[in-house]
């Protein structure tokens, strides 16, 4: 699925990132704890999050996870866009719920799940 | 190749700078994404743990051509139990720090699995030395 496509699934705003729209995206992850993401997170997701501050950024990249979606309507402030901008990333930012945004991506055919085996 | 930062406990956003700057090192020398990525991962997880038990303190990193070896000392209060301190999801910081996406017990699990060798030594009331390897293999060091 391209970033493109996420964000018409989302009805997403782009706060950074236009130029990455055909970048393709084969898994997702939805978490507020980086401490999970870190922890969980083996392929190169989409992070659905609800957490806005510079660890979700910084969580994101040292995964090599070039697409952020914040949930629940709330945007990254113009330092987190200067973050992500520096590092190439996307940050989009959607009026659904976590559970929703997850559910329109899956239903949308994005079935990856993109961690490590949970035993 | 030796690397050298001061851990502050004062700014939460700074956490992680350590880890962003030993990222981009190693990957401007040529190391395998994979590596890359295990060394942060550790880290960043180890950073983050000093900032919210021990009050900040000195991370180390030594890039050598087979390894790269992560150091992190504190003079915070230690660890009394440190196999229940390895416990997933057990977990000692305060409510703020999972506010902030963080404190979910499972810093030192994840570091543990993503080093190569790592070791752990405290003292109740001294602090924590916390030295963690990642082998970088044949054809995995630096250029």
């Amino acid at each position: 699925m391209t970033v493109g496509r996420i964000v018409e699934i989302l009805e997403a705003k782009v706060a950074t990132g236009e130029e990455h729209m055909g970048v393709e995206v084969q898994a997702a992850c939805g978490a507020d704890l980086m401490s999970d993401v870190m922890a969980f997170v083996k392929d190169k997701v989409v992070l659905l999050t609800g957490l806005v501050n510079p660890q979700a950024i910084r969580t994101a990249d040292l995964l090599d996870i070039r697409v952020v979606v914040f949930v629940r309507g709330k945007s990254p402030t113009a330092d987190l866009v200067a973050m992500a901008r520096e590092n190439g990333m996307v940050l989009l930012s959607t009026k659904y719920t976590m559970f929703l945004a997850c559910g329109r991506l899956y239903e949308a055919g994005l079935h990856g799940g993109g961690i490590r085996e949970i035993v | 190749m030796k690397l050298k930062f001061e851990v502050s406990p004062d700014d939460f956003s700074l956490v992680g700078k350590a880890s962003s700057e030993l990222k981009r090192v190693l990957s401007r020398l040529g190391i395998d994404a994979e590596l890359v990525r295990r060394a942060s991962i550790a880290m960043y997880e180890a950073e983050m743990n000093m900032v919210i038990h021990a009050g900040g303190g000195v991370a180390e990193a030594d890039i050598e051509r087979d390894r790269v070896v992560m150091t992190l000392s504190d003079t915070g209060p230690g660890i009394s139990d440190i196999p229940l301190a390895m416990t997933e999801g057990w977990s000692t910081a305060p409510d703020r720090y999972r506010e902030l996406g963080f404190g979910a017990g499972m810093g030192l699990p994840n570091i543990r699995r993503n080093c190569d060798e790592f070791d752990i030594q405290s003292e109740v009331g001294k602090g924590t030395r916390l030295r963690m390897t990642i082998k970088l293999g044949v054809g995995g060091g630096p250029a």
